[in-house]
């Protein structure tokens, strides 16, 4: 697992307030059963911790491509 | 710096709508409407134009402030839904209330009213006025499409007012707006003219990309809230109540707890009105003033965002 990777369990972790030992890097939105506006959420949390613009509808689905995005972003 | 607000009214059509009766209409549910948005039911219009609706509020603003329409120096209202361009919806309500004094509309969306309160209290400093009306009102009924399950279960009629005099109760006043036509659009379709080349194609309904119009309400409250309080040289704590534009239960709920401020300090009435655009800021304003839990001398904020994109705040003594 990347750095990237697992901050972004960490902050799904805390903002749906879940055990970060229950998310891998495959787990996606749908398996933790958030709606879009949840998404839209974790979205502007991930923005201030990573301190980038996201665009959510290129975001990703699963943590892996949510990091990828998020790398990215940071490395451009 | 600037006002005073003497009275506030507001307006609800007659006509309850309830998410039961929007599912037999599209497909959804009285549990994913409350659930996603917070809405339990919302007044549509079946007679009233928003100007009919304004009109109600204006009278019951007037009533309360303990003044006439005669003593109005202007009337500012704001509206998207007109049920026409000309005459404008401030001057049928001057025409109908009975006041002589110049009327206009301006239109910035769901941010309308606060837009019209800060150019009524740019009016009061300039002098030789003592009255204002200031007005939202909404028939959004008319610009919703009613097959489409994703927006026409957020919105609903209304109109709300206030009438506002020189005063000191003005402590922070900000407008914003970035053009643009991606997240929230409603198309103004008109006659066809021969000669133009782009007339639009697609539905005249309003079009809303949900999830940014949610990361832009929530960046523009916390933004705008904590900006006008500074400004203001106050802290969060000193607020009585944050009167948020009810556009959307959870954008409030994130709002606050981006905040860190107790969700119990907002004022929230969306469950029964719905989204009201420019109506929804003085609708809300108005139940809370006639609740009696808005009291004289409480610090108060208003924050409101929208179509434009489009967000104002203001910090005022009541």
């Amino acid at each position: 697992m990347t750095n990237t990777e697992a901050k972004v369990i960490e902050v799904l972790a805390e903002h749906l307030d879940m055990d970060a030992s229950e998310m891998t890097t495959e787990t996606t939105f749908e398996d933790l059963g958030v709606d879009s506006l949840d998404v839209a959420e974790i979205v502007m949390e991930m923005q201030d911790v990573f301190d980038i613009e996201i665009e959510t509808e290129k975001v990703g689905k699963s943590v892996k491509e949510v990091a990828a995005y998020i790398d990215g972003k940071v490395n451009a | 710096m600037s006002i005073h607000i003497c009275g506030t009214g507001s307006y609800l059509p007659e006509r309850i709508v309830t998410n039961e009766e929007l599912s037999t209409l599209v497909e959804t549910s009285d549990e994913w409407i409350q659930q996603r948005v917070g809405i339990r039911e919302r007044h549509v219009s079946e007679h009233e134009t928003a100007a009919d609706m304004a009109v109600h509020a204006a009278q019951r603003a007037l009533e309360a402030a303990g003044c006439t329409a005669a003593d109005l120096d202007l009337i500012i209202g704001a509206s998207l839904t007109s049920d026409r361009a000309c005459p404008t919806v401030a001057g049928m309500v001057q025409a109908a209330i009975g006041a002589t004094c110049p009327a206009f509309d301006i239109n910035s969306a769901c941010s309308g009213f606060l837009f019209a309160l800060d150019i009524a209290a740019s009016y009061l400093v300039r002098g030789g006025m003592k009255k204002v009306l200031v007005f939202g009102a909404e028939r959004m009924s008319r610009i919703l499409d009613w097959k489409d399950r994703s927006t026409c279960v957020i919105f609903g009629d209304g109109a709300g007012a206030a009438v506002v005099e020189p005063g000191d109760g003005l402590l922070a006043s900000r407008l914003f707006t970035a053009g643009e036509d991606q997240v929230l659009l409603i198309p103004n379709h008109l006659g066809e003219s021969p000669f133009y080349k782009n007339e639009p194609e697609g539905t005249p309904y309003v079009h809303m990309n949900g999830q940014e119009t949610f990361k832009f309400a929530v960046s523009r409250m916390t933004e705008d809230i904590k900006y006008a309080a500074e400004q203001a040289g106050i802290t969060l704590d000193d607020l009585a109540w944050i009167v948020p534009h009810q556009a959307n239960r959870r954008i409030i709920d994130f709002a606050s707890k981006r905040l860190h401020v107790p969700k119990e300090k907002f004022f929230v009435n969306i469950e029964h009105v719905g989204n009201t655009s420019a109506a929804s800021v003085p609708i809300a304003l108005d139940e809370l003033v006639r609740s009696g839990q808005l009291k004289r001398g409480d610090l108060f904020a208003m924050s409101a965002f929208g179509g434009g994109l489009s967000g104002a705040v203001c910090i005022i003594k009541y």
